[in-house]
């Protein structure tokens, strides 16, 4: 009974929290100059969709102890699926105009009235969103059909050939009528497309950050529902002794894949975001890179910790983009010329941080613990301190 | 005919060239059980060196120079990255080693600027010759001799000597050699330095066939050579080189063939099947879990 | 209407060209508490294995409540390399994952324990209550089954409450003690709602005192939950203490069976344990 009352303060800690960021989001983007802190809203943006995704490879990788470098590849699923199905019916020719304008002939915010309108917009994007995770998640089915069998390792490189499989076919010029071959989608709606404007065209509502971390959180939210359910306690199971936990009789084949097509799922979803974000869909930027760069905020962040996965995706976007953007200007200071500092620097900086983390800090910033597991520790030693 | 002695030609010496590279995948994931991620970066700072090299040294300096400062690199990450961490968890070992190739990556982009540099043109090697009336480079027919009769020295080592022993023993198994005396941080030591070493080497075969290397060169040819590893059955030597050889052949016809796109795929496509169907590869030997 | 509730027939384990268990024939009645002793290495958490699961075994049947569960014959390369007997008697083949054995049922320990270390004691019973639990992952997700969790968690902490463990139940379970960490492990198999209780060495490593509880605690469990339990011990104080049965296997093989004093006495159960004196076997 006490664990259940625990749980609940912890959830209404959580929610408040994030609704206090929400609130946050918008006030900091209606009252901030969007051009002269152009880093700190791309920071926020991307900060989100990598969450998310950091998030869904947690759930595989730190909380049922599955491998899988798989994550570019659903991503890129999810981004053209979202891109392929709502790219406004006019604007395919021009899009699509290698190949005499695209073999998908509607659009989903068209089915509503329009991207330009509210219904159209909301609902379109909602469910291109939704499609685009069902995607990412009917082909985790398919091939987690074979390869959840594989051991660890065995597990991580078949997956890492999965991403650059899709990432072959999606360049396919054949395919082309469909994705647009090696050239990007565009002119679908971005986070930017839920400004609202007033008549003249001038923006009087600004909330392309917010619905960017609206989405991001309720998916966050549900992930962290799920693995605090009785599914979620199978999944650690699994993790921790596969062998005992088919002896608990959790059917080992059925939860992997159910927690390998979650996350894909979620993967999609935050592949999609990340097209909105970028304003573009091409398969040449979900690169096995990509994946890697999210494996590392999710070490970085504590395996096994959701709210480090969260915090670790943030500092790692505005590091890489943002604080550390000086290590790559060459800089004098008065007839000084700072050493070592050109283009390129900065990733060099930045990749002897992230092994120093793996190597000295090899629990994270979070180890398995969330926020909230923090305070109540302060609370309890506090407690025992009286 | 002539069309196809000019790719199953190509295909040999680009096999062999894979083949020296999934030699240090294999020799390592037999000892410590760990994909290292690196060591197709390494194979590219083999190539960087050896392009920094000839710009100011000789050439018969240049490439013991190279060969040298490649096997120290490939000591240092062992020392740096791998062996702190050997009592951690598989995964940690295996993110150390994204961490790694992530690092070289980003220092080679520095380091060149991100410019893509020339490879300097090698005497003999780099000159052309015909075959069946295939015009060629001399490194495509030295390349496959040039494999064989590096594995077969390097069985002798592993057969006949004192560490090829050590190595044979502790990859059997890692706790009971350490109980029986082995020095097990050297033998692994001596691992990373020969995977090294036919790295350098492969290196020098692999860009003598292409103008110019980026730091992103050493990636895809590493995952291939890491495909032809597991094909032939990881940990497994004569695998890794028969694997080496049959990916290397299939490519080259693949890249011959309007799927051209397609060749990175087919690799990985072919990766998935051979785990599914036989986890083991060629060669491999089977382990199950005890209970 | 048959008594037993579990039964082994001509169950034959063939790794490579070892045979582990051979042609071992056994039953368990409803309500016994039976033992398997052997030697180190005769096959007796091989046989164990066999009845969870985890292994196939090569030849033979193992029926559950009356119902053949585990069948195989040797197929493929085996059928030419077995070495076993009985080749041909069997000819279907019923391999289901342990989970669905556990679902059917049966419960076990392990020879070294395997808790989920990292879980609390709490969660650690509470994963057993996952199987029977009819949510799907949605329902679950969403808390649209807040009643089946609520009667898991009573459930669970119920069990614990009765284990003696209730006050430990937000420990993390690979910082108990060995002893406690093998209660745990009994009590993670009850709340699985067994019918037939395996426990592969529940006394391995503990002092006289530990296993003198641990006689009464079985004893208890049997009648507390309607239990049928079918046990491998080194212990022998314990084995002839409490059981109703045993069998004794050696290289594979049953050597003897019947009451722990039929045992005591066998001459082929006295040497395998001790040897026989080696002018005996010329």
């Amino acid at each position: 009974m006490l664990q259940q009352t625990k749980s609940k303060k912890g959830t209404f800690l959580a929610l408040i929290l994030t609704a206090a960021l929400l609130v946050l989001t918008i006030v900091l983007e209606n009252t901030l100059d969007p051009n002269t802190n152009i880093m700190l809203f791309t920071t926020l943006k991307k900060g989100a969709v990598y969450a998310l995704v950091a998030v869904s490879m947690n759930l595989l990788n730190g909380f049922t102890g599955l491998f899988s470098l798989g994550q570019a590849g659903f991503m890129l699923l999810g981004a053209y699926t979202y891109a392929i199905l709502t790219i406004p019916v006019a604007d395919r020719a021009s899009v699509y105009y290698i190949y005499n304008g695209s073999a998908v002939n509607f659009s989903l915010p068209d089915l509503f009235g329009g991207a330009d309108t509210v219904p159209g917009l909301i609902l379109g994007v909602l469910i291109a969103l939704i499609l685009a995770g069902c995607v990412a998640a009917a082909v985790a089915w398919l091939i987690g059909l074979p390869v959840l069998r594989l051991k660890s390792d065995y597990l991580a490189i078949a997956t890492l050939g999965f991403g650059e499989i899709v990432r072959a076919i999606f360049q396919w010029d054949a395919l082309g009528p469909v994705t647009n071959g090696a050239n990007a989608l565009k002119n679908f709606p971005t986070f930017s497309s839920f400004n609202i404007t007033n008549e003249s065209g001038q923006v009087v509502l600004r909330l392309s950050t917010f619905v960017a971390f609206l989405i991001a959180a309720v998916c966050i939210a549900i992930i962290v529902m799920l693995i605090n359910s009785s599914y979620g306690r199978a999944f650690k199971a699994i993790r921790e002794d596969e062998i005992a936990a088919e002896a608990m009789g959790i059917n080992l084949a059925k939860h992997k894949r159910l927690s390998f097509c979650i996350s894909s799922f979620f993967a999609g979803v935050g592949g999609a975001m990340f097209a909105m974000f970028a304003n573009q869909a091409q398969a040449k930027t979900f690169t096995t890179a990509m994946t890697y760069e999210i494996l590392l905020i999710v070490v970085i962040g504590g395996i096994g910790s959701v709210s480090g996965s969260c915090i670790a995706s943030f500092l790692y976007v505005a590091a890489s983009e943002w604080w550390l953007r000086f290590l790559d200007a060459e800089t004098t200071i008065g007839t000084f010329k700072v050493p070592f500092l050109r283009n390129g620097f900065r990733m060099v900086v930045f990749s002897i941080i992230i092994m120093i983390v793996v190597l000295f800090f090899r629990r994270g910033l979070m180890g398995d613990k969330e926020l909230f597991d923090l305070f109540r520790a302060r609370r309890k030693k506090k407690e025992a301190a009286k | 005919m002539q069309y196809a002695v000019s790719i199953l030609l190509s295909g040999v010496s680009l096999g062999g060239q894979y083949a020296l590279i999934a030699i240090g995948y294999t020799m390592v994931y037999g000892i410590l059980r760990l994909i290292n991620f690196a060591h197709g970066d390494v194979f590219m700072v083999a190539g960087l060196i050896m392009v920094y090299l000839s710009a100011s040294l000789p050439l018969p300096v240049a490439v013991p120079l190279m060969i040298l400062l490649t096997v120290v690199l490939g000591f240092l990450i062992e020392r740096a990255a791998y062996k702190p961490l050997r009592s951690a968890p598989r995964m940690s070992v295996m993110i150390s080693a994204i961490g790694v190739s992530y690092l070289l990556q980003n220092t080679a982009t520095y380091v060149t600027g991100g410019l893509p540099q020339m490879y300097p043109s090698l005497p003999v090697l780099s000159e052309n010759i015909t075959i069946f009336g295939t015009s060629t480079k001399v490194v495509t027919v030295v390349t496959p001799f040039l494999v064989v009769a590096l594995v077969v020295a390097l069985t002798q080592l592993i057969n006949h000597t004192k560490v090829g022993m050590a190595m044979r023993a502790v990859a059997k198994d890692f706790e009971t050699s350490q109980l029986m005396g082995i020095k097990i941080n050297s033998v692994i030591s001596v691992t990373f330095i020969i995977g090294s070493l036919l790295a350098a080497v492969g290196s020098m075969l692999y860009f003598t066939n292409y103008p110019s290397i980026v730091p992103l060169s050493g990636a895809l040819p590493g995952l291939r050579a890491f495909v032809a590893a597991v094909f032939g059955g990881i940990g497994s030597i004569p695998g890794a080189v028969v694997g080496a050889f049959l990916i290397g052949i299939c490519e080259s016809i693949i890249k011959g063939s309007p799927w051209s796109i397609f060749s990175d795929a087919f690799t990985f496509a072919l990766l998935i099947v051979i785990l599914v169907v036989k986890p083991t590869g060629l060669f491999g030997e089977k382990v199950t879990d005890k209970v | 209407m048959s008594e037993n509730i579990l039964r082994m027939e001509d169950v034959t384990m063939q790794f490579g060209g070892v045979v582990a268990v051979n042609n071992l024939s056994l039953e368990v009645n409803q309500g016994e508490i039976v033992a398997l002793i052997g030697p180190n290495g005769a096959g007796k958490t091989t046989a164990f294995n066999c009845i969870t699961g985890v292994y196939e075994p090569t030849n033979g049947r193992v029926s559950f409540q009356g119902e053949a569960m585990v069948e195989n014959y040797p197929q493929g390369k085996m059928a030419k390399s077995y070495a076993g007997e009985n080749q041909g008697k069997y000819t279907q083949k019923l391999a289901p994952t342990p989970d669905a054995i556990t679902r059917r049922g049966i419960a076990r320990t392990f020879q070294n324990i395997r808790l989920f270390s990292a879980l609390s004691v709490f969660d650690n019973v509470l994963i057993a209550k996952h199987m029977r639990a009819k949510q799907n992952f949605l329902s679950a997700t969403f808390r649209l089954n807040k009643a089946e969790e609520k009667r898991m968690r009573e459930e669970s902490m119920a069990l614990l409450e009765e284990q003696g463990l209730a006050h430990l139940k937000d420990e993390v379970a690979g910082s108990l003690p060995y002893g406690l960490q093998r209660r745990l492990e009994i009590a993670r198999a009850l709340a699985t709602s067994p019918k037939l209780l395996l426990l592969d060495e529940p006394a391995a490593g503990m002092n006289p005192q530990e296993t003198q509880e641990l006689t009464d605690f079985i004893k208890q469990i049997r009648k507390e939950y309607d239990l049928t339990v079918f046990m491998i011990e080194h212990h022998m104080d314990l084995v002839m203490q409490i059981s109703d049965r045993i069998y004794v296997l050696d290289f594979g093989r049953l050597i003897a069976q019947g009451t722990p004093a039929e045992v005591q006495s066998n001459q082929r159960v006295i040497d395998a344990y001790l040897g026989v004196a080696d002018d005996a076997e010329n």
